[in-house]
Formats: C-alpha cells, structure tokens, sequence
C-alpha cells in the first residue's frame, strides 16, 4: 500500500547522555503511511538506523494511548506537535504532508536534563509531588467513602485539575520554562476537595519551595502552556494556587512543617 | 531566613512584587491621564499649570510621587531579575521557532517595559526634572478677576531666583504666578520626531497593559469565574485602548495646533 | 509436588477474618528492621510500598518508567467495582464473589475472589480519603454505573480515567512514603533476575536503566507487581513497556507459572491498520449498547469493498450478516467479551473481512442514529468516536466503526496461594502479576479492584506472618548467591550483546506475536498449538543465533532492553502453548475448538480439568512439570453458559 505515502526529512536532536554535548541530525524518513502515529513513524526509522548498525534514535513512550504521560517530543516548535489536546503518541502522521522537514527535540528546561537524545529527566515532578502532593492518610481506618459529600461542580472542577499526566509539556512551551501549570493543577486538586483542607496551605508552600528549587522558570501568564496541554488543564489553576500560596505566606500563622 | 524575605524571594513572591507594583502604577496613569486631560482646557494652560504646580508642591502628593518612582524602580528591577532567571531554566534553546499559541504581547512584556522604561526617562527628563531642578521653564502670570471669572494670562518674570509661585489678591483679582509647564509641552509637542517617539510609547503602553494588567490579577490570585471576565474587558478596552489614546492624543493635538498656527 | 494453597478453613464469609486474626504479627518496634522490595509501581505495587511503608517497614520500590505514576494501571478506563449497595439494587459481597467465580468460568478460588469482594468496599473509602475525584451525583455523594453486563450498579468511576485517578492516589500514598524517608524509589531499573537463597527470595538484581549498572538489592520479602504478559502477543492493549521479564526470572528460579494460558481478548479494539503499527487502542465495550456488529454476507462482496471497487452504503441490508444477532438471537450484540471476539475471528477467517487489511468488521451506528439522532450519540460516545476519527481518520457519525478484537489482560501469572505468596518462600506476587482471582476471564471493572485489594488490603497482613517466622536479623549480602545471581545477570547481558545477526529485535517479537495470536489467540486447536509449538522453538533457537543487539550496557540502550525482554517472551509463548494444549477444555478466554457445545459455545470439562495448572521450570530445553492445584467449590454450582 504505497499510495499516499510520505518522504520526510528529520532533524533530530542527539546526544549520547546528559555528560555529552548533542548536536542535531538529519534523517530521512521514507515511505510513511498517513496512518502511522508519529511514534510509530520514528519506530520505521529506528529499525532502519539499527539494520544499519547505527544506534537508534532514543525517545520515552509507553501506553501510545495518550495517558500515561510518558511520551515528549517537541516538534516543530511545538510540545506534541502541531495539534490540540493529543499527546506525542496520539499524533498521526497524516498531519504532516509529504516532502516536509520535521524538527524534534527533547523539553528543554534545565530542570529536565537530557537522559539521552529525546529522552529527559523529568523526576524534578516527582520530587515535588513527593514534598506535598498528597494527603496524608494511612491504609484502613478512613470513613465511609459517602460520609463525605462534595458537590458535583466541586468535584467536577477537581477532576479536571487531577486530569494532568505529568508530561511536562506545559514547561516545555512556556518560553520561561515554568511548571506552574503543572504545580497548580496538583494543588488545586487538593485545595479543592474537602479531604484536602488540613493540609492546603502547607502543601502550596512545600511544592512551590520545592518547584523553585528545581529551577523551573517564573510565570508569566503567556497561556502557552494551557493552550499546549494534551489535557487541556486550565490556566484558572496557576491563578487558584497564586491565591492560596499568597495567603498560606501572608495572612496565616501556621508555618510549613519540616519533615 | 524571616518569612517575608523568604516569601518574597520565592517565585511567586517576586512575581507578587511584580503584580502589585504593576496594578500602582496603573491607578497612577489613570491620575495622570486625569490630569492631563487639562490639556485640552483652552485656558492657556491656566487649569493644567496650577495642577503641575499642585503635584509638585503639595506634601502627600509628594510622597506618593516617591513611592511612585520607587514603584518604577522595582518594577523594572525585578523584571530584569526574573528575566534573568527564567533564561537561566531554559539553557539550551529550541531550534525550532516555537509555534506555541500565546498572545505577542504577553510574549514580549520585556521588550515592551524596556521601550517604557527608556520612554519614562525621556519623558522625566524633559517635564520633571526640567520643571523640578532647572531655570529652563519660563513662569506665567494669571490674573482672575473674582467677579466676572474671567481669567487673563501674561508672562512673567520672577523677582528672585528661588521663587517657584504665588498666590496673591489685588483688590478684586486674584494672580496666580506659576511656572509655565503648559509653554514647555506645546513647544516639545510641535517636533515630530517627539510626537512619534510618544505614540510609539504608547502603543507600547497599551500591548504591555494588554497582559499585564489582566496577568497582575491572575498572579495575585484574584481569579473568579465572575469577576475576571470583567478584569479583562477592563484591561482591555480601559487600560489597553483608552488610557493609551488619551495620552496619545495630547501629542497629536498640540502637533496639529502647531501646524495650524 | 502438592501444592498447599493455605486457603483457612471454615465458612466462606469467615475465612478472611479468622485468618487475620491466626496470622502472625511484627512487634512495632521490629518492623523498621526489615527491608521489603517491591517490585513495579501500578495500582498493586504502589498501594503495597505504601502500606508496608506505613507500617514501618522498609521499603525500596523499582520501575522501568521514568515516575513510579506512569505504570500501565493509569490506561484503564472503564472503573473499579466495589460492593457498596449504595444503589440499594440488591448488590453484596456474596453477589460480587459469585459474579466474579461465574464470570471466571469457575476457575478460580472461591476463598480468594470472596476475600477480593469483601475488601472491595474498603478500597473506595481508602481512595476517596486519599482524594481520588470520583464522579459525583448532584446530592454530593458518590454515582455508579453498571459495567460489563452486570446486573447492578457497583462500578465507581472516574471519567473514562478511573485507572490514572487511582493510581494517582497511591502514587500520592507513595510519595508522602518517600518524603518520609520509608521508601526509596528507584525509577528507569529495571529487575533482572530473584536472588534466592537458601531457599529464600532475600534479593533482587537489577539494572539501571540510564547507566546500564547492574546492582543487587536485599529483602527480607520480595514482591513482583509488575502486571501482565499480554505484550507476548506483541500487539496488544498493553503498553510498550510491559514485560513478563520480572515474572519469567522469578519462575526460572522456582516460582510456579499459574494457567499461562488464560488471556482475555477484548472485542472492541480499532483494528491493526499495517504492519507499522504498535499497539492497539481499545474502546470502551459499552459501544455495544448502540452498536450494531455486522460483516458483508459473502466474501466476493467483502473482497470488492476491500478493493474500493464499492462502498459501505452500496451494501443493502440484504448483503449484511449481523452475525451476533443472528446467532444469539436473545443476548444480540451483548454477548460476552469472548463470544464476541470469537464470532469477529470466524467472519474474517471466512473472508468477509472489511478495511484494507480485512481484519476488522463493522460495528454500525446508523441504525441508533436514526432512531436516537445523531445528538443523543454524540452524548453518549463524543468522546470515543473522536478517538476513533482521530485514529483512522473516518467519521464513524457517517461511516460504520471497523473494530477488530485484540489481547488486553492476561489471567494467567505467578500461582500464588492464599497469603499471595508464590512457590519461592518470601517471594510474593501481586496484581495482574499473579493468577489467583479472575479464573479463565476477568469481568469488567475488576481488575483495578483486584491491584488494589492486594496491595492496600491483603499484603499488609498476609506479609507479617511470614516475616515474623523468619525474624528481622540482617540479609546477608555476602551469601554467595547474590554475587552468583549478579554474574548470571552479567553474562546474561553478555550474551545478549554478542549477538549481532541480520534481524531486529522487533522483527522477532512480531513474528512471534502472529504465531501466538494465529494459534494461541481466540480459537486454539490441538494441531494448531503443536505446529506453535515448533514455531516457537525454531524462532527462539533463531533469535539466539541472528538477532542484531547494538551498543554497550553501560549506556541508555532501547535495543538491549528490548532484547532482554523478547528473549524472554520467546520462553513464555511455548509454556503458554503448552498450558493450551494441557487444557483440552474449552473455560472462558481460553476457547479449544475441539471442546464446544453444538451451539458453537466455550464447554468446560470439571471432571478433568476443574484446577488451576501451575507449571514448574526445570531447565532450559527441558518440558516444564505441570502441577495441578484442585480447585473445590463448596458454595457455588457449576454451570454452563449459553447466551442463545
């Protein structure tokens, strides 16, 4: 079946590990189908580098169904490529037309170090959910799920912040590379549910503490990020988060416990 | 570390500093704007120079003044500090050009404040400071009389040195001899290239309110599915088109008395 | 060898109960001098890291991803069952239990699906405290919905992500145990092989997955949560990453393989649309309320749509065999996951195929459409039908849906007994990982239930009794079988490296994946699985002599991972062939051909194969030994299921 099929050329970012400078490549991508997700696209090339003997271009995936956050290229000067709302693996190929260069990269951020090639480190998100993200309950001895009551729109409104994959996307487009977006929607999560309240305004302070020693950028409320999500999470998160940080540091007497 | 160095040396606390300075300054223009608008009182700038002459002599309003430029200061200061910082989060730049959807005006704020900043000097430069510390604006003298409220103007020449203005009665007229700030606007407002180089300042006045107005609300954390909306129509069509076309305009206006003089 | 499956004795609703209470306790003050590995971070190993963690234990918890948070668990759509009766529908955890055993063709324990139901309720009021969104009626509390044909409502959820919100929230469980100082986490390590000691898991080795640096980890307990082997099928539901690795060295090293054969093949998949393509997305099954499954009558007419040479809509009504409503006149669309997909084979292997390849057939919603108007559809199924356009790029609002069935879970894994240990003392297996609650088929909604019951609820308790016996005195990592374990790894690794043939490594795992599903997919016959047999044998014999394996180990290396893993899917899939051709019945997702009622349906044969099949490893190129655990049903009936 190759009518309808692609040339394409790519400029690809290597770099052998985080110690090496990279640099980027050209390769050629032939005979595509329209039908290929971009992952599966860059798989055709892989196989082809490695029946060459040549090492084989590295990049994180793994569902390739859009939710597990893993997969993270920037392509054409966008995170997940040029459209809305997918991620990387949910690009198909058919969005791009024969004959056109296509330049990929990794998130660039110095809180997201190259692992290699495509690949980055992004545990600086895991470190802040670590320092706060959470409620602090054990396993057993909770009350019954429906003692709880939470009205829908409350719980519509957390839902949609809890929607992050934490793919990073959000700082890979922010020209400042901030994670606010992402820092917003996991403490708005919490802020917003009743379970969350002990702890709200302890945890702003410790996953902003943390956010900013990782080295993220600062907001500036480009909307980039929003506009780039692949779950479309809301900039109302960062502006939720602003409110709560300020007024846990200015106006509240409890401090953040050290753990 | 206290909690307010702390708080205000984390990101949001600088950007905090960034929101509230910004928002001062916007009451301010709407002030200035106020005041300027005397401008166009065809009273050969009695009503404008009396109010240049109350800014600049009135006590409160000095200390305001203080805490105005401050605000400027620090403003632009900490602008300068983030910036630095957030290149420093992304070391190594993308290739490609990014294609991310985002407003120019909310990707541009640095460049747009450097056209303001370097703008306000010129501008400090040529009323402020020449008003405030030099001999270069000449005085004038009104002469109201109380009765019929009509207001005649002639220049005047101060007796001594450190006179700076008066107000006096004669009988039933009132003399007002203050400097005349109006002479000095008219004069700099027939020179095209400073009307241009006002225009263009206010143009970019009204693409960096254009964000920054609405963006100071957001990072304060004053968001509301209600009032936003409103926050932003506000900065909007307030701060980002009526504020910079009334400033606009003054430099316009003289410009074309000039030509049609 | 007799296989003890330590289920307690006594009445059904008891068991768990009287169990807690005879099982050992760790003295408090004891409990921070054991080190408790843990094994993958999904909905199992994240909510036991947690737990034990909790408890005071010590734990290090690995994964191969880059964040414990992205562990496949988080694909799950559908939602989690719980026996709340919050419906008042006439819901129970006797209902759940017998739901459970007769969806699972009455292969599985009943003391261990009882314990699963029982505990289920506590797992929705552990998540709801954690903060998982759940979706809300307008009252505040919490909304159900009926699943999979059941006939109540006991299914919570969260969107179409229930499985990302669950294990967000024992993630954050997690991370507060990292915080904490209890657990540390290695990301991107991947396990490599037990390290068994006098007769004891004491051990794991592992591989850093960035520095290529293999290094050896002591326990006193271990617990493998690392999910299915579904990936064996090379295209599956799975994600890239799944792998039987973790459970495939640990049955090397004497861990008892459960019914490997057993995997579910969900029926409403988009089908494969070259051999480019990856993996396969699955769609909720609930598309079968309003879809209607039809192929074209005759294969001239199929091969003609294939070619273009018609369209869809030159087909009449006439030229379309609705094949599921023809066959079962009563159930219609909404017979179960396997009749479905059986029935889609058996058209396609007719020739009446449609799509360019010929592998799919319709699932049509005009008919709904016209009848509910296209609004009510979108409402209903917007958002798959956009996953479905932006996929294949056809509007299934004009033209009828292709769907093809693929591998989705797999029932079979490590046989464990009741305490969720495997046949390794201290060596346990959790989750998807291991075989013991879902029989030969699993229903919707349950597998989430089942990663969390044993991790939040199960193994806090069941772990005690074994760690206490054994009592906290240091692992010593001197014991020779650390350093020998490290060296197999080693020149495992070696080994792999050395190989630089002709073919990559995914040509191989392609090749095997069309043999499985060819002869171990949907329909299994006896000459089938023997010619797989051989297959089998020949490719992996192959792929040891001319696979191509590059680069170093001491680096980030994508062809090495993957070489590893392949290597040990060629292993599973003959095993899993053997278990097949061992079982000559016909039991849920395991359907023999030669063993069906004249109605065509799955027949089980309880006289001889009412067990579950635990296979021993013996050697490499030497036939695995089957032991057989008898499985005994004091308190349901066996009955045979027809859907006509």
């Amino acid at each position: 079946m190759s009518n309808g099929n692609m040339n394409l050329t790519l400029k690809v970012w290597r770099q052998p590990n985080a110690q090496t400078p990279g640099k980027m490549v050209t390769y050629k991508a032939e005979n595509i189908s329209p039908d290929m997700s971009f992952l599966e696209m860059l798989d055709v090339v892989n196989e082809s580098l490695i029946h060459k003997g040549e090492d084989p271009i590295h990049f994180d995936h793994d569902c390739r169904e859009g939710i597990c956050g893993m997969c993270s290229l920037y392509i054409n000067g966008q995170p997940h490529g040029p459209k809305r709302a997918i991620t990387t693996c949910q690009l198909h190929m058919r969005s791009f037309h024969d004959g056109q260069t296509i330049t990929i990269e990794p998130w660039r951020a110095a809180a997201f170090p190259v692992v290699k090639d495509l690949a980055v480190d992004r545990s600086a998100f895991d470190r802040i959910q670590q320092a706060g993200g959470y409620i602090s309950v054990n396993t057993g001895g909770v009350p019954d799920a429906n003692e709880i009551a939470i009205s829908k729109v409350i719980a519509d409104e957390a839902f949609n912040s809890a929607t992050c994959i934490g793919c990073g996307a959000c700082v890979a487009a922010c020209k400042n590379a901030s994670a606010m977006l992402f820092v917003s929607a996991k403490v708005s999560q919490f802020a917003l549910l009743p379970q969350g309240q002990p702890e709200r305004y302890n945890r702003v302070q410790a996953m902003v503490a943390q956010m900013d020693a990782e080295g993220f950028g600062n907001c500036t409320n480009t909307g980039a990020c929003e506009a780039e999500c692949p779950k479309e999470i809301s900039l109302t998160n960062i502006g939720r988060m602003n409110n709560d940080y300020l007024s846990a540091k200015l106006f509240r007497e409890q401090h953040v416990h050290e753990s | 570390m206290s909690d307010f160095k702390q708080t205000f040396n984390s990101s949001l606390g600088k950007k905090l500093i960034m929101a509230l300075t910004g928002l001062f300054l916007c009451t301010f223009i709407i002030v200035h704007l106020g005041g300027n608008l005397l401008l166009f009182n065809n009273d050969n700038g009695y009503s404008f120079n009396a109010y240049a002459n109350f800014l600049t002599h009135f006590p409160p309003i000095e200390v305001i003044a203080y805490i105005l430029y401050i605000c400027i200061l620090v403003h632009a200061l900490y602008a300068l500090i983030l910036t630095v910082k957030n290149r420093k989060a992304r070391p190594i730049a993308y290739a490609a050009s990014n294609n991310s959807p985002a407003t120019w005006s909310s990707k541009n704020m640095g460049l747009l404040g450097s056209v303001l900043f370097l703008f306000i000097v010129i501008h400090m430069g040529d009323f402020w400071f020449k008003y405030k510390y030099t001999d270069s604006v000449t005085f004038k003298e009104y002469r109201t009389n109380l009765i019929t409220g009509a207001t005649t103007s002639a220049d005047y020449t101060p007796e001594y040195k450190e006179f700076e203005h008066s107000v006096s009665n004669e009988g039933n007229m009132e003399v007002v001899r203050v400097k005349n700030l109006y002479a000095t606007v008219s004069k700099s407002f027939s020179q095209p290239w400073y009307v241009a180089l006002y225009v263009i300042a206010m143009g970019a006045l009204s693409f960096h309110l254009l964000h920054g107005f609405q963006s100071a609300f957001r990072t304060v954390g004053w968001i509301h599915r209600k009032y936003t909306p409103i926050v932003e129509f506000i900065g909007t069509w307030f701060f980002a088109v009526i504020i910079p076309l009334g400033f606009a305009a003054m430099p316009i206006f003289y410009y074309i008395k000039s030509i049609a003089k | 060898m007799i296989l003890d499956a330590k289920i307690p004795a006594g009445p059904l609703a008891e068991k768990w109960s009287k169990h807690k209470f005879n099982l050992k306790l760790v003295n408090p003050a004891n409990k921070r001098k054991y080190n408790v590995i843990v094994v993958g971070t999904g909905l199992a190993g994240a909510s036991a890291a947690a737990s034990l963690a909790e408890l005071g234990y010590n734990v290090k918890a690995f994964c191969f991803q880059d964040s414990p948070r992205r562990a496949h668990s988080i694909a799950a759509q559908g939602g989690i069952n719980a026996a709340k009766n919050y419906r008042n529908d006439g819901d129970s955890v006797y209902r759940l239990f017998y739901d459970t055993i007769k969806g699972g063709d009455y292969r599985a324990r009943e003391g261990n699906v009882y314990r699963l139901a029982e505990v289920s309720v506590n797992i929705i009021d552990q998540c709801v405290a954690q903060g998982v969104p759940f979706a809300r009626e307008y009252g505040g509390l919490l909304d159900n919905r009926s699943f999979g044909g059941a006939q109540v409502s006991r299914t919570f959820y969260a969107r179409g992500q229930t499985g990302q919100q669950l294990l967000l929230g024992a993630y954050s469980a997690l991370n507060r145990q990292i915080h904490e100082g209890k657990v540390k986490m290695y990301t991107r390590t991947e396990m490599l092989d037990v390290v068994v000691a006098d007769g004891k898991a004491q051990g794991i080795v592992t591989r850093n997955l960035t520095t290529g640096e293999i290094e050896t980890h002591s326990g006193h307990a271990v617990l493998l949560c690392t999910g299915g082997y579904g990936n064996v099928f090379y295209l599956s539901t799975n994600a890239m990453g799944c792998n039987v690795t973790a459970a495939w060295r640990a049955h090397k090293r004497g861990a008892f393989f459960g019914n490997p054969c057993y995997t579910q093949i969900h029926p409403t998949c988009i089908p494969v649309s070259g051999d480019h393509q990856s993996k396969l997305t699955l769609m909720s099954e609930s598309l079968r309320n309003d879809g209607r499954v039809w192929a074209p009558k005759t294969p001239e007419l199929a091969q003609k749509l294939r070619k273009g040479e018609i369209k869809v809509s030159d087909l009449k009504e006439d030229d379309r065999d609705y094949f599921l409503e023809r066959k079962y006149p009563s159930f219609g669309n909404l017979v179960p996951r396997d009749v479905a997909s059986r029935n889609a084979k058996e058209a396609v292997d007719e020739g009446k195929g449609v799509g360019a390849s010929g592998v799919a057939v319709f699932l049509d919603f005009a008919e709904s459409i016209a009848r509910l108007g296209e609004d009510t559809v979108r409402a209903k199924y917007g958002n798959l039908f956009d996953m479905y356009l932006q996929i294949t790029d056809e509007n299934p609002y004009k033209v009828p849906m292709r769907i093809y069935p693929a591998v989705h879970y797999t029932m079979g894994g490590l046989w464990v007994d009741y305490n969720l240990m495997t046949t390794v003392p201290g060596l346990y297996a959790l989750g998807e990982c291991n075989f013991s609650d879902h029989g030969a088929n699993r229903l919707g909604a349950s597998a989430l239930m089942q990663g969390l019951a044993d991790g939040y609820f199960v193994i806090p308790y069941t772990i005690g009794d074994y760690l206490a016996g054994i009592g906290p005195k240091p692992i010593d990592e001197k014991h020779p079988a650390f350093a020998q374990t490290k060296k197999d790894v080693e020149d495992r690794i070696a080994k792999l490296l050395a190989l630089k043939g002709t073919k990559t490594v995914d040509e191989y795992h392609r090749e095997l994946g069309h043999i499985m599903w060819e002869y171990c997919g949907m329909a299994r016959t006896e000459e089938g699985l023997k010619k797989a047999k051989g297959m089998i044998q020949e490719l992996r014999a192959d792929f040891w002599k001319n696979a191509i394996v590059l680069g170093a180990n001491e680096e980030f290396n994508m062809s090495l991972e993957k070489a590893g893993r392949v290597a040990d899917f060629l292993e599973l899939g003959e095993l899993m062939v053997d278990d097949a051709l061992m079982r000559k019945e016909s039991c849920g997702g395991h359907f023999r051909v030669e063993s069906q009622t004249e109605e065509g349906e799955a027949l089980r044969d309880d006289d001889n194969f009412a067990f579950a099949a635990a296979w021993e490893y013996k050697g490499d190129n030497v036939p695995e030994v089957l032991n057989k655990e008898e499985l005994v049903f004091e308190n349901v009936k066996l009955t045979q299921r027809s859907y006509k």
